[in-house]
């Protein structure tokens, strides 16, 4: 074994070195540009209004994060596919008034309104999965079909008072609204997120030594868990001097990180960007395309019934408005501005997490600026633009430089 | 040898050898079109053979049988001297027969390894990427294929690196058969050389390589044996050490028909290939 892994340790190490700066040379930026973008925001609205930075302020835009963000995590998946579902914000509404008229009209238990609402979710998108591989009909197509007929049997579940006010002791309620982590709590997460990365670097790092490849240094592997232990670590400090750090924050991004984890290192996840970069070659190589497809379509519905039920807690009700407006352009905005390509096959969880941060960011502080929504929408649709375009020359670069 | 074998060979040589794969009598039409007919193969173990013909000829069908992509409507496939079905690719692969189409079919998006292992992931609960990493870097080692990382996206390599990765990645499941489809057609000088460079080492690894290709300079230099198709039947099998390149090109143009004998091969093959006239 050793004289055959000898050689490549050798080339690989040389070429190792390089192989990051060359991804970003051939237009894979990654997500790079966002957390920047996301910094000169913060600066920008905190030299114009310094309360934009404050605790309290901060605390509250980790809660408006939540919901949409968890809703733009399904948006994620589909886009990774190279589809799209422009239904996600009727279904979060339908799962809105799913767990509204079960909990309050029919007397169903919390888990029960749950269950009952993500199932729904994940049958919408079920049927659009089978839709889709069945009759080949585009997605943009079938979800805007969904669109429409999703909010009908919104409309329909809520029946003719169309507003449902949710019981303010209801554990959802509290969840979403205030249930902080205590401090002591939060610090022992952010030691347990930063020390699992470790461990599993470390993990990789011995595997990677028995078969001969490259590693790199362990220093810069406790640099960066380090960095990250830090950073939760004056987050955390800083919010605690207001709530804290919210329940339903932290929920949201437990789903990031598992979704990142399952894109990464499982069979599956390598699927759904094979798929999404190439649908031909990955049939060829024996992936069973449709599956992967109807997965994704029930896994994207699923996750926007999930977010319904958050900003449903948080509003403390539920109406005709639920998920409507612009819930479903803000979660596709979301995915795209924080790095997945709308063309398939690149991007990942955390482009969920960044993109949501960055809407909500300027919409937030445009708010403190008592701005009204005409220019917040402007804005947004500024920024999505420019994500769009970004995302648009970096695929040019890369087809210009595959040619070479 | 039993008693049965009262039909002397006419060459004393090595020892027979029955072909990993052959075709007997395969036919297929499409509609009105008759792509093949009556087509006989004979693909050995270490050795490489080109099929050569003019557009249309029936090359690609004939590659898509094998590979499963059609059924064929009439003959036989043996497999190691037994009967086989090829209906799905699924099948074709299974039996060891590895297909590298013209359009490669590699996902841009992915790097090396990720290409290499395509369906056919090695995990447990998670996926396991430094035993793949390890045995991409031991195939391409092998290869000696030139490639900077296993961890760059496919998008980052030039043309004939990605054939190479094309070709690297029909050899994971061992296979007896390897296909190129053209897989110099769009390359430039350095990058057919270091294909054809892989392609003679397909065969020292002792696996029976078809080669279809329109570039006779190709052609001559890596194949044993030359078979040519014209409108979708035989029109010649040479033994590439012993034919010019003008009796190539009559053969595909039609200007013999089969004006010239099969050459005597160097072991005695199991039956003659082609409707000899
Ligand atoms: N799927 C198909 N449907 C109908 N006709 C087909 C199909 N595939 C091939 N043919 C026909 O079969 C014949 C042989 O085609 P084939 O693609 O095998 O030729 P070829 O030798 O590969 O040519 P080229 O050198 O141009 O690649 C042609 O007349 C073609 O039109
Ligand atoms: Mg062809």
């Amino acid at each position: 074994m050793s004289d055959v892994t000898e050689a490549p340790t050798v080339r690989a190490r040389a070429a190792g070195l390089v192989d990051d700066v060359r991804a970003r040379l051939t237009g894979n930026l990654g997500s790079l540009p966002v957390v920047v973008g996301l910094i000169v925001i913060w600066v920008a609205f905190q030299m114009i209004n310094p309360s934009f930075l404050s605790a309290d302020n901060l605390v509250n835009l980790t809660l408006q994060c939540a919901a949409t963000g968890t809703i733009a995590i399904g948006v994620v998946l589909v886009l990774l596919l190279g589809q799209i579902d422009l239904s996600v914000g009727s279904v979060s509404g339908l799962s809105a008034a799913i767990l509204g008229v079960g909990l309050t009209q029919l007397g169903w238990p919390l888990v029960v309104s749950i269950l009952a609402a993500a199932a729904a979710g994940a049958a919408v998108g079920l049927l659009y999965g089978v839709l889709f591989t069945r009759f080949g009909v585009p997605s943009f197509v079938i979800t805007l079909a969904g669109l429409l007929g999703v909010l009908g049997l919104q409309l329909k579940v809520l029946g003719p008072n169309g507003s449902i006010n949710l019981p303010a002791d209801s554990p959802i309620v509290q969840f979403a609204t205030s249930w902080f982590l205590p401090p002591w709590v939060a610090y022992a997460l952010s030691a347990l997120w930063a020390g699992g990365m470790f461990t599993a670097a470390l993990l990789r790092r011995r595997r990677r030594l028995r078969a001969g490849l490259t590693t790199s240094p362990l220093g810069w592997q406790a640099a960066k868990a380090g960095g990250l232990l830090v950073l939760c670590a004056l987050a955390v400090a800083y919010l605690a001097t207001n709530r804290g750090v919210g329940v339903m924050f932290v929920f949201f991004i437990v789903l990031v990180i598992v979704m990142h984890v399952v894109l990464t290192r499982t069979r599956w996840g390598r699927e759904v960007y094979a798929v999404g970069g190439s649908v031909e070659a990955a049939r060829r190589a024996g992936i069973r395309v449709d599956r992967v497809y109807i997965s994704v379509f029930v896994l994207c519905s699923t996750f926007a019934a999930v977010g319904g039920l958050l900003a449903a807690g948080r509003l403390m009700s539920v109406n005709l408005n639920s998920g409507a407006g612009d819930t479903n352009l803000v979660a596709i905005a979301a995915a795209v501005i924080g790095g997945t390509s709308l063309f398939g096959g690149r991007g990942s969880a955390w482009s969920a997490l960044l993109g949501i941060a960055v809407i909500q960011s300027i919409s937030n502080g445009l708010t403190l600026l008592n701005l009204d929504s005409s220019i917040r929408y402007m804005i947004t649709g500024g920024v999505l633009l420019l994500a769009v375009i970004i995302d648009s020359l970096s695929r040019r670069a890369r087809a210009a430089h595959g040619q070479a | 040898m039993s008693a049965e074998t009262v039909v002397p060979l006419p060459v004393p040589g090595p020892p027979e050898r029955t072909p990993v794969l052959s075709m007997r009598g395969i036919s297929k039409s499409f509609g009105k079109v008759q792509a093949l007919t009556d087509i006989h193969l004979d693909i050995y173990a270490g050795e490489v053979v080109a099929i050569v013909g003019d557009n249309g000829a029936g090359k690609s069908t004939l590659v898509k049988i094998l590979a499963g992509v059609h059924p064929a409507d009439d003959g036989g496939i043996e497999f190691e001297g037994q009967p086989v079905q090829i209906p799905d690719p699924t099948t074709s692969r299974a039996l060891g027969i590895a297909t590298v189409f013209q359009d490669l079919a590699l996902c841009d998006n992915l790097d090396v390894v990720a290409n290499l292992f395509l369906g056919r992931e090695i995990a447990g609960v998670a996926l396991d990427e430094e035993e793949m990493e390890r045995e991409a870097w031991e195939l391409l080692r092998q290869l000696s294929a030139r490639i900077p990382s296993v961890r760059v996206p496919i998008a980052a390599l030039s043309g004939g690196q990605r054939q190479t990765v094309a070709i690297a990645r029909s050899l994971i499941g061992d296979p007896r058969v390897v296909i190129l489809d053209e897989p110099t057609a769009a390359l430039g000088v350095a990058q057919t050389a270091e294909v054809l460079n892989l392609i003679e080492r397909l065969r020292e690894r002792g696996h029976g390589v078809v080669l279809i290709s329109h570039n006779m300079a190709d052609v001559q230099a890596v194949a044993d044996r030359i078979v040519v198709l014209r409108l979708g039947r035989n029109n010649g099998d040479f033994l590439a050490s012993e034919v010019g390149y003008e009796d190539i090109i009559a053969a595909i143009t039609g200007a013999t028909e089969h004006a010239r004998p099969l050459p005597e091969p160097s072991y005695p093959r199991p039956r003659r290939i082609g409707p000899l006239r």
